[in-house]
């Protein structure tokens, strides 16, 4: 309860002092320069100040916050990342040269890779698949809010469903995970899914394709719907049939959203930490580059320094990804 | 040769009706013009005709052969759109293309095919040029290239002009009367609502409302004989004048007594049951003349609005009906706003219907 309340007053103190800024520095800017009973000369110059100040002053929060959390946070990385343990030793690129013949970081890179290739495929593929399905059936509506449900679920809550699905019990007592029950109902041994090297990995990413699914489903048959009908109607009177009719009429048509949507997912694959720590925390060879920041930074190594090297490391894989995806969301709206 | 058959075709949507059964044959080579207002059932009609739409009921025949349940890409036929359809991330070679490469055909017949079209249509210099980067109508050629490309037997228009501007759409509808002179054993069938569209492209016009035929006809035909009030009002801009009167005489030519006392003699045949019945005569606005000193007067009132377009004035006169009657004079006409006037016309001018609107020609 009393979490509650301090939530509310959280709040309304947030919003209100919002409010209070927002209003009160223009106030402000009127009582500084005023431009009722001034001469006209004066009355049009401060009116001039106070709109060219204006933006600034209301952007000003923003770029604050962003400067503190993103701006600060990449150059000071930067500066760890050539530093030592304690972040106090200059050490060159030492821990660069670490990293690299670092075995698991060559797991991790290798790992992130394969994520890369797989996750941000097969959720476009599921989505686009079943947003083309889901657009023909009466109940294709009920389907896309079920499949888009997932969305809605933290990384780690997702990962905890999925634990449960994944569960391992020795041979001989009841299995209580949903895989294992299967597999033993078709008369295999049961598996401990997450602690197989390789293949678990391939567990992990069917956790988050069955999050992104929705978001790809849910983009991509918005675009699949702006599509003008005739388009279609005139590729059956050309003869095509309904694969071919999809596979050159249609994807061609909505390119452009399809590489946002893996460019998008793929930015969040690059990030993948939660998801990792919650299910094998990067045994059994499934450790990722971000949960191996995670581990340097803060846990078991406290070595700011290496830490910091590793973030620098997704930052720069993640950064030319972002720009492509951002110019192609830029040249998608500018063509509609 | 019949080109193309309509046997009592429906079509209903659910429980709602839309084409009630439709009757129609087409020569081969024939140019076919639907019309009708909006919501009429033309362009159903049409898209059944192309297997766009599932045919309810009856019978669909293309060159003797019912084409039912076979799928649209194998009736033969080609269709433009409206909204030229154009496949956006093709170039327009590969627009016109697409059908042929779908069928598998020859590389080298293609290339045939799709320059002999780009040709005919002046579309050779744009053949690399995605759609985008056309006009409107160019766009439109090219969407009629894809469809000659396609060699059909039965060719069909979707209001092919309707997305162009006025002085384009003239351009574009003189080349598909060029296009339906250089396809001579093409069947054509074009909707329209457009009346100017229907009168100059068409061998034959049919009319439609509310999903039935009212009247299949040269545009001649329809203009002088048409089958009912309802043709008579749609053929013909401004329409035709609607008024009430009453047979006095029947006989080989009718007398019709007019409500303001007047009598006056038409040479059309009526049959004797029908004398002393209520029924309706028109007269349309460019047949009107104003009365001279001998003349039996047809209709009178005050002018209520003029329009003056130089070569014709138009004059919208209240005479105590519904609407109000239109009179197209020829020049520039010397009356003004609140004059009284009396109008006449012609004997053989004039148009009867019976009280449920079916003119006497066809009765």
């Amino acid at each position: 309860m009393d979490q509650i309340y301090s939530a509310l007053l959280t709040m309304s103190l947030g919003v209100a002092g919002c409010i209070l800024y927002f209003w009160g520095s223009n106030w402000l800017l009127g009582i500084i320069f005023p431009f009722r009973g001034q001469s006209h000369e004066q009355a049009a110059r401060n009116l001039r100040i106070a709109s060219s100040v204006r933006p600034w002053l209301f952007l000003g929060p923003a770029l604050f916050f962003l400067f503190l959390y993103l701006v600060y946070p990449v150059i000071d990385s930067l500066r760890l990342s050539f530093m030592g343990r304690s972040g106090e030793e200059f050490v060159g690129i030492s821990n660069y040269v670490w990293l690299f013949n670092d075995p698991e970081f060559q797991e991790s890179l290798k790992n992130n890779v394969l994520w890369l290739l797989i996750v941000p495929a097969a959720s476009t593929f599921f989505g686009l698949i079943i947003a083309a399905l889901t657009d023909r059936v009466s109940w294709g509506n009920i389907a896309k809010s079920l499949i888009f449900m997932p969305m809605a679920i933290s990384f780690i809550g997702a990962s905890i469903i999925w634990k449960f699905i994944y569960d391992y019990r020795p041979t001989g007592s009841d299995q209580i995970g949903l895989l294992n029950a299967f597999v033993e109902y078709l008369g295999f041994e049961p598996q401990a899914w997450i602690a197989v090297p390789f293949w678990n990995n391939l567990f992990l990413m069917i956790i988050l394709v069955w999050i992104q699914t929705g978001f790809a489903m849910v983009i991509l048959s918005a675009a699949l719907r702006g599509i003008p009908e005739e388009t279609v109607e005139a590729a059956v009177l050309d003869g095509a049939n309904g694969l071919q009719i999809f596979f050159k009429i249609l994807v061609p048509q909505i390119w452009g959203t399809i590489a946002v949507v893996w460019t998008t997912i793929t930015i969040t694959v690059l990030k993948v930490f939660d998801i990792v720590l919650a299910m094998t925390n990067g045994q059994w060879n499934s450790q990722v580059l971000a949960n191996m920041m995670f581990d340097w930074m803060f846990r078991g190594g406290g070595d700011f320094g290496r830490g910091a090297a590793i973030a620098v490391i997704i930052m720069v894989a993640v950064v030319p990804i972002m720009v492509w995806n951002i110019r192609n969301a830029q040249a998608q709206m500018e063509d509609r | 040769m019949t080109g193309l058959k309509l046997t009592n075709i429906k079509k209903s949507y659910g429980k709602t009706d839309v084409i009630h059964g439709v009757d129609l044959e087409v020569q081969k080579g024939e140019f076919i013009v639907f019309v009708g207002p909006s919501g009429c059932g033309k362009s159903t009609l049409l898209r059944m005709i192309a297997g766009l739409e599932s045919i309810t009921d009856g019978d669909l025949e293309i060159s003797g052969e019912r084409v039912n349940d076979l799928p649209a890409a194998m009736r033969g036929i080609a269709m433009v759109f409206q909204t030229y359809a154009l496949y956006p991330h093709m170039t327009v070679y590969d627009n016109m293309a697409f059908g042929m490469r779908i069928a598998k055909a020859d590389k080298a017949e293609i290339e045939k095919r799709v320059t002999d079209a780009a040709d005919m249509l002046q579309l050779t210099p744009y053949l690399d040029r995605l759609p985008k980067a056309l006009s409107g109508g160019q766009r439109q050629r090219v969407a009629i290239g894809r469809a000659i490309v396609r060699n059909p037997t039965v060719f069909l228009f979707d209001e092919p002009l309707s997305n162009l501007d006025a002085a384009l759409r003239v351009a574009t509808r003189i080349e598909i009367a060029n296009l339906k002179e250089g396809l001579p054993d093409t069947t054509m069938v074009y909707v329209t609502h457009d009346q100017v569209e229907a009168m100059t492209l068409a061998d034959r016009i049919v009319v439609l409302s509310a999903g039935l035929i009212e009247q299949v006809g040269t545009p001649l035909e329809l203009y002088n004989k048409p089958a009912n009030t309802f043709v008579a009002k749609f053929i013909g801009s401004p329409a035709m004048n609607i008024s009430k009167a009453k047979l006095s005489k029947a006989g080989d030519s009718s007398v019709l007594a007019l409500p303001n006392g007047n009598s006056f003699e038409v040479p059309i045949s009526s049959a004797a049951g029908l004398e002393g019945q209520d029924l309706e005569w028109g007269v349309r606005p460019e047949d009107m003349l104003i009365c001279q000193d001998n003349d039996t007067e047809l209709l009178s009132g005050s002018v209520m609005f003029i329009e003056s377009l130089g070569e014709v004035t138009l004059l919208h006169i209240d005479c105590g009906g519904e609407d109000s009657v239109v009179a197209k004079l020829p020049g520039i006409a010397d009356v003004k706003k609140g004059d009284q006037i009396s109008l006449t016309a012609p004997a053989d001018k004039l148009h009867v219907f019976d009280n449920k609107g079916v003119s006497f020609l066809y009765l």
